[in-house]
């Protein structure tokens, strides 16, 4: 496929695992914060490959959703009167009790939409269903879910409403610098799409990290590490850009002025990581009547994390699935106790996939 | 979460269009790429076009990267 094949060629990958180890004269450690990358870098066997430890950051909206935003979903989509709409890859992430696969399979009218807009396409063609969309996602998801509001405030419909866990990566990224020890960043490609990457540029003066943004295939990742270890190995301390085909410096302008007319800036929790401030949006006061959350009245429902798990710690980068004592035994893709391994893109699931396995310690 | 594909605009209606990837054409929202047309690139997510592929950037880091010095193309672990 174009625009895709050309970064998957086997040989200049090889190249490039080449010019990482010349250029690489310290072990230095760079966090990749998408998910998206993080199931590149373990499938491909990437960070296996070069000698810079590859740390996997927080990466996924659906991974860092907390439990009780899930339990509200559970709440809401048992209601007779609903249609609970959500992107695919919410369907399994365990709530306290349950996950909507499960409601579903109870007879919740759960059903999985391609965009944003086949939910409100649904409640347009079902006036007497309330019809309820989880709009999930860090900024590159933002927009899509800002257009879903703003139609169905256009077309005054009363019977859609959107039940918001909207992140936004750099306060984040801000907080596992403060506790994380890393020497440089890849931001991701599709988040800066629309966001650009202004708004990293004071991280990486504060915090003296080299941050290059960075696409998803292959050859984007290798890219985008040496050219972080150049970066390293010299000294500076500068957001560059990798992925220029599809990013640039301020991003998606249109996309952020209708972010900017449906959500507001909140502090947000993040599963395994707690509140970070300033780094969710929520709807606007202007189109209250469209939050799930006040319409269905589940905003007091909370959740305590399973005491084995350390996704924590793994989504800020400190520990990895291998020093997890629950990883692939009481906690696996089929039965996750976390939220890494419940998505393709979380770091544990990813690992699991890949076949790594803990080192059971004498 | 944030998969981005690229495919082909060949159809533009004002915000909405239709998207070639790979022979499978869907319809995307275009509401926020105005400047993009039949022809372009443009990468999709969650059906809406988020960004206009850049073609000579894309040419540009290719050339880059097949100017890396070959070598031994086995790589010892």
């Amino acid at each position: 496929m174009r625009y895709l094949d050309e970064y998957r060629d086997p040989v200049l990958a090889r190249r490039l695992v080449r010019e990482i180890r010349a250029a690489a004269t310290r072990p230095w450690s760079i966090m990749e914060v998408c998910g998206g990358q993080t199931h590149t870098i373990v499938r491909q066997g990437i960070d296996e490959l070069i000698p810079v430890r590859m740390v996997h950051g927080p990466g996924c909206p659906v991974c860092v959703t907390p439990l009780a935003i899930i339990d509200r979903a559970l709440a809401i989509a048992a209601r007779p009167e609903v249609i609970f709409t959500s992107f695919g890859d919410m369907l399994r992430v365990p709530g306290s009790g349950a996950d909507l696969l499960s409601a579903k399979a109870r007879g919740a009218d759960v059903r999985v939409v391609y965009s944003p807009l086949d939910a409100v396409g649904l409640a347009r063609t079902n006036p007497d269903r309330q019809v309820v969309f989880f709009a999930v996602g860090f900024e590159t998801t933002a927009p899509a879910n800002a257009m879903a509001v703003l139609r169905a405030a256009e077309e005054h419909l009363g019977n859609f409403s959107v039940l918001v866990s909207q992140v936004l990566v750099p306060p984040a990224m801000a907080a596992i610098m403060e506790v994380a020890a890393v020497d440089a960043f890849l931001a991701a490609g599709h988040v800066c799409a629309v966001m650009g990457w202004t708004e990293y540029e004071p991280l990486a003066a504060r915090y003296r990290v080299p941050i290059v943004v960075t696409g998803f295939e292959p050859l984007d990742l290798l890219e985008g590490i040496l050219m972080a270890v150049r970066q390293l190995q010299e000294g500076r301390f500068e957001v560059e850009n990798q992925y220029a085909r599809a990013v640039r410096r301020t991003g998606n302008t249109h996309a952020q002025e209708a972010v900017r007319r449906v959500f507001r800036v909140s502090d947000q929790t993040w599963r395994g990581i707690g509140e970070i401030p300033a780094s969710g949006l929520v709807l606007a006061p202007e189109f209250a009547r469209h939050d799930a959350t006040l319409r269905f009245g589940v905003g007091d429902l909370g959740a305590d994390e399973h005491p084995a798990c350390i996704a924590g710690e793994i989504l800020r980068g400190t520990r990895t699935p291998l020093d997890c004592p629950a990883y692939g035994d009481a906690c696996t893709p089929r039965r996750p106790l976390g939220a890494p391994m419940v998505s393709a893109e979380g770091t544990c699931a990813a690992f699991h996939n890949a076949g790594r396995t803990r080192q059971e310690r004498p | 979460m944030c998969l981005g594909v690229p495919g082909r605009i060949v159809a533009r209606d004002g915000e909405t269009g239709i998207v070639d990837f790979d022979g499978l054409r869907r319809e995307a929202c275009l509401s926020y790429t105005p400047e993009a047309g039949p022809g372009d690139y443009v990468i999709v997510h969650v059906g809406f076009a988020i960004s206009v592929l850049d073609e000579d950037e894309a040419l540009r880091t290719l050339a880059v990267l097949r100017a890396i010095p070959g070598g031994l193309d086995e790589i010892s672990r």
